[in-house]
């Protein structure tokens, strides 16, 4: 009975044959460690973020009169409603914290390199969509930190030369921030960007599965046809997508062996966000910041104005250099730099285990330089972190050069033929 | 190595401090969310003292009385001041224009003071009033210089005299004033005060999140859950991964 | 790759185990999405009683109240419109009050818990209108009934007691609210206190 319905469906949708070349028979490899958790973990941010998201909408009330009240008629009058709203708020940082640590494991392992740099584009845009809806989601609550928050960002257009002014104008739709930035925000917050992220991600897929997973020792899984001894290939049944093009050398199904593994993660990061939400969803202010607990008044700017701590990082490149317009450059540069990853490392060698001394370093200098930004950019300034801005935001592309220079004719430890562990 | 350097790193923010932090050292208000008693003296004193001036908009009587066990009938008769509803929020009926004119500014809503200010602050500032003749209410307060209120509390506390301090600032001598004294004109005496004031932003604390003791019991089994389920989920990835090792 | 047997039973148990406690935390999990559904304090504060004061109510007068955003009629009946009312029982659907669309307390002839004061919730049981209130107009409809209620969507009609005549689309009597009198003047809507 059970598999009439199936073959039913199947005559009708390709659901088995998906389910087997993207599941269970589709080959990954055998030695992923820590580091591959984070992109099922932001899978799972995500459609936290999406649930939480629809179920706050149905009480959240975006006008200016209404926003500010109807987030604490939210907190305090809607039976769990304070869990919702907790959920969606840890969910956002939890969101760039996996993030980032998806990226970075990019980029130590090299899987932005040839074949992968569309799949790596498609996680930039990702992120910038990402970085577009949390900026307009942090409106929504209508704070003082919302209101000034986002009055300090899109003044930044403004420096663009001619049509700046014109141009902060026409993404307000009034003079100062107002109900109609509001309301245009939401729009954008609630439908039109998480629709814009969930296409991404799902290119995001297609593009991974295409070329198939880097891994921690940035060695190719797949190789040419007829080169793999028989008895070197996995015992393990893969689809025939793959194995018809390609020889598979240490390679696992994904199902079962890395959904039993993701499940584990998925559980082990639940822990952590559950003990964010329930006892210090505020996070001393990281997560939520005092100021924003007053609603917005546009007449009195809070003591000091920060960007939430994820945006933070890219915030203090902007403040280090005294001219407006050179300063957003130099922010925008910052992001796209990291997208042309694939073009400035020209080595040949992906993972970090086995290229160079020099760029270890420069890893652990760009990870140090990092913290630092996003420290100085959560903190009100002082001269001698304007200094240590200015030298931070110099490492930071100083990364990108000395990769561009020293991947060239980088001298690189032995590959091994075949997956380590 | 990295993984644990960056690890490291991420568990280290949470313990920055995030504004330039304030130029007067704050009291420990030590407060305690669980000990109901304090928050119905908190709350007496809040719809005594404060209300006249200040409201919680977003806050309910019946859920307040509900949640740190007074009875609705007894709320109802000893805390509503204005024959409000149970049900309805604690406001009072002074317009917010007629107050701006009264005190230079409209005196701000308290629902998520603090959550804004923080517990410390609040009771720091309750306890920080000082006679000063030259402000229009005859008081200043330490950790809010020229506040435009009251010292609402005086009757009880007394008018404190200030205790000052030479101290050099940017190569100039000033008076700063570092702390005050009781007169002994109120009717409590320090400790009782201490406790009043404590009782008032333990109650602003409940009021500022009034869901934190029900999250944290939920969060408790929440976690002992996954935490099950945790060891589960390891154990099957384990007799999975056999295939593989 | 180890040669050691794969031990299906433990794999079998596990699974299933790991399965029935994720299943458990998924339906947690959807508990606070379903209870946010519920009536928020908002709405239980603006559904509370409400109290009537009735000692301006003069007899044949109809006060309307509202309660949870429906219309309440509090009747002040004349003894005439209480005689009539027994003379046209024949022609009503439900006379003796037989379906559960009252209190205990006014389950008997007048629908009321005193017989002069008559409360119900002025929405008609056909579909949703608010009838009128005939006085003395009531005659061209029932003949020997001077008062009644008139629905004026689709015609059907109600006696002073609330009750539906026959050969008309509305199925029941009209609702009783549970109510208190908290005094001989004042009527709290919405609550019957001292009711089992």
């Amino acid at each position: 009975m059970f598999g009439k319905i199936i073959g039913w469906i199947d005559d009708r949708i390709p659901m088995t044959r998906v389910w087997n070349m993207h599941i269970a028979q589709y080959p990954a490899p055998k030695n992923f460690n820590f580091w591959y958790f984070f992109g099922s973990l932001a899978m799972l941010v995500l459609v936290n973020q999406i649930v939480t998201g629809i179920w706050l909408t149905m009480n959240f009330v975006p006008s200016a009169e209404g926003a500010f009240a109807s987030v604490e008629y939210i907190m305090r009058d809607v039976e769990y409603g304070w869990l919702l709203r907790y959920l969606h708020s840890t969910g956002a940082s939890a969101f760039f914290i996996v993030v980032y640590l998806h990226m970075f494991r990019g980029m130590i392992y090299g899987s932005y390199q040839k074949p992968r740099e569309l799949l790596w584009l498609f996680g930039m845009f990702i992120f910038l969509a990402l970085m577009a809806e949390a900026f307009m989601g942090y409106l929504l609550p209508w704070g003082q930190m919302s209101f000034w928050g986002a009055q300090v960002i899109i003044s930044l257009f403004g420096a663009i030369p001619v049509i700046g002014d014109d141009l902060t104008l026409w993404i307000r739709g009034d003079y100062v921030i107002s109900g109609a930035t509001l309301n245009r925000f939401f729009a954008l917050h609630v439908i039109a960007l998480p629709l814009v992220i969930v296409i991404l991600v799902f290119l995001h897929i297609v593009a991974l599965h295409e070329v198939g997973s880097n891994n921690p020792d940035g060695v190719e899984i797949k190789r040419k046809k007829g080169s793999v001894a028989e008895e070197d290939k996995p015992k393990f049944k893969f689809h025939e997508y793959y194995t018809n093009k390609k020889d598979i050398v240490d390679a696992i199904p994904f199902h079962p062996y890395y959904t039993v593994k993701d499940i584990v993660g998925v559980v082990g990061f639940l822990i952590l966000f559950c003990w964010v939400v329930f006892f210090m969803p505020a996070m001393n202010g990281f997560f939520l910041e005092a100021p924003n607990f007053e609603a917005a008044n546009p007449l009195k700017t809070p003591e000091h104005i920060f960007p939430v701590w994820y945006f933070t990082p890219f915030y203090a490149i902007l403040r280090a250099i005294p001219d407006k317009l050179i300063g957003v450059i130099a922010m925008g540069a910052s992001i796209v730099v990291l997208a042309l990853l694939p073009w400035i490392d020209r080595g040949s060698v992906r993972s970090i285990r086995y290229r160079c001394g020099l760029h270890k370093l420069n890893i652990a200098q760009f990870v140090v330089t990092f913290v630092i930004l996003g420290w100085v950019g959560a903190t009100p300034q002082t001269d001698f972190k304007t200094l240590l801005s200015q030298i931070t935001t110099v490492t930071y592309f100083m990364f990108f050069v000395l990769l561009f220079v020293y991947s060239k004719n980088e001298k690189t430890k032995p590959l091994p033929t075949r997956l380590t562990k | 190595m990295m993984k644990k350097l960056i690890i490291g790193l991420f568990a280290l923010l949470p313990t920055l401090t995030m504004a330039a932090g304030p130029s007067v050292p704050l009291m420990d208000a030590n407060i305690d969310l669980k000990d109901n008693a304090s928050l119905q003296r908190g709350a007496k004193l809040f719809m005594n003292y404060c209300l006249g001036c200040h409201q919680m908009q977003y806050q309910r009587y019946e859920r307040t009385f509900r949640d740190i066990g007074i009875p609705t009938e007894i709320g109802q008769e000893q805390l509503i001041f204005d024959g409000s509803k149970v049900g309805s929020h604690i406001k009072n009926a002074i317009a917010k224009d007629d107050a701006a004119k009264w005190f230079g500014a409209a005196p701000p809503d308290l629902t998520l003071v603090a959550r804004v200010r923080g517990t410390d602050w609040i009771y720091t500032y309750l306890k920080s009033f000082y006679k000063d003749e030259s402000r229009p209410f005859g008081v200043n307060n330490i950790v809010f210089p020229s506040v435009g209120m009251p010292h609402v509390l005086q009757e009880l506390q007394g008018l404190p005299t200030p205790i000052t301090e030479e101290v050099e600032e940017h190569g100039h001598t000033v008076t700063k004033v570092v702390g005050t004294e009781t007169d002994g004109t109120g009717e409590m005496s320090d400790d009782e005060y201490d406790r009043a004031a404590r009782d008032l932003t333990n109650f602003l604390a409940y009021v500022g999140e009034p869901s934190r003791l029900e999250s944290e019991a939920l969060g408790l089994k929440v976690i002992g859950f996954l935490v099950i389920l945790f060891i589960l989920a390891f154990m099957l990835k384990k007799e999975y991964w056999r295939d593989v090792h | 790759m180890s040669n050691a047997p794969v031990d299906n039973g433990r794999r079998r148990f596990l699974t299933i185990a790991t399965s029935v406690v994720g299943g458990v935390g998924a339906a947690g999990a959807a508990v606070p999405f379903i209870a946010s559904w519920n009536p928020s304090e908002r709405a239980k504060s603006a559904g509370a009683p409400v109290e009537v004061d009735i000692s301006k109510l003069e007899p044949g007068q109809l006060i309307r109240v509202e309660w949870r955003g429906k219309p309440v009629w509090v009747i002040n009946r004349t003894p005439k419109m209480l005689e009539q009312m027994k003379a046209h029982e024949g022609q009503l659907r439900d006379p003796a009050s037989e379906e559960p669309q009252q209190p205990e307390s006014s389950t008997n002839e007048y629908r009321s818990q005193r017989p002069e004061i008559f409360v119900a919730v002025g929405i008609c049981t056909h579909l949703g209108c608010s009838p009128s209130f005939l006085q003395g107009g009531f005659g061209e409809k029932v003949e020997g009934t001077d008062d009644g209620f008139f629905c004026p969507c689709h015609g059907s009609k109600f006696d002073m007691a609330g009750r539906v005549f026959q050969s008309v689309p509305a199925p029941l009597n009209l609702e009783i609210p549970p109510y208190t009198f908290l005094d001989d003047t004042t009527i709290l809507v919405g609550e019957e206190k001292g009711a089992a």
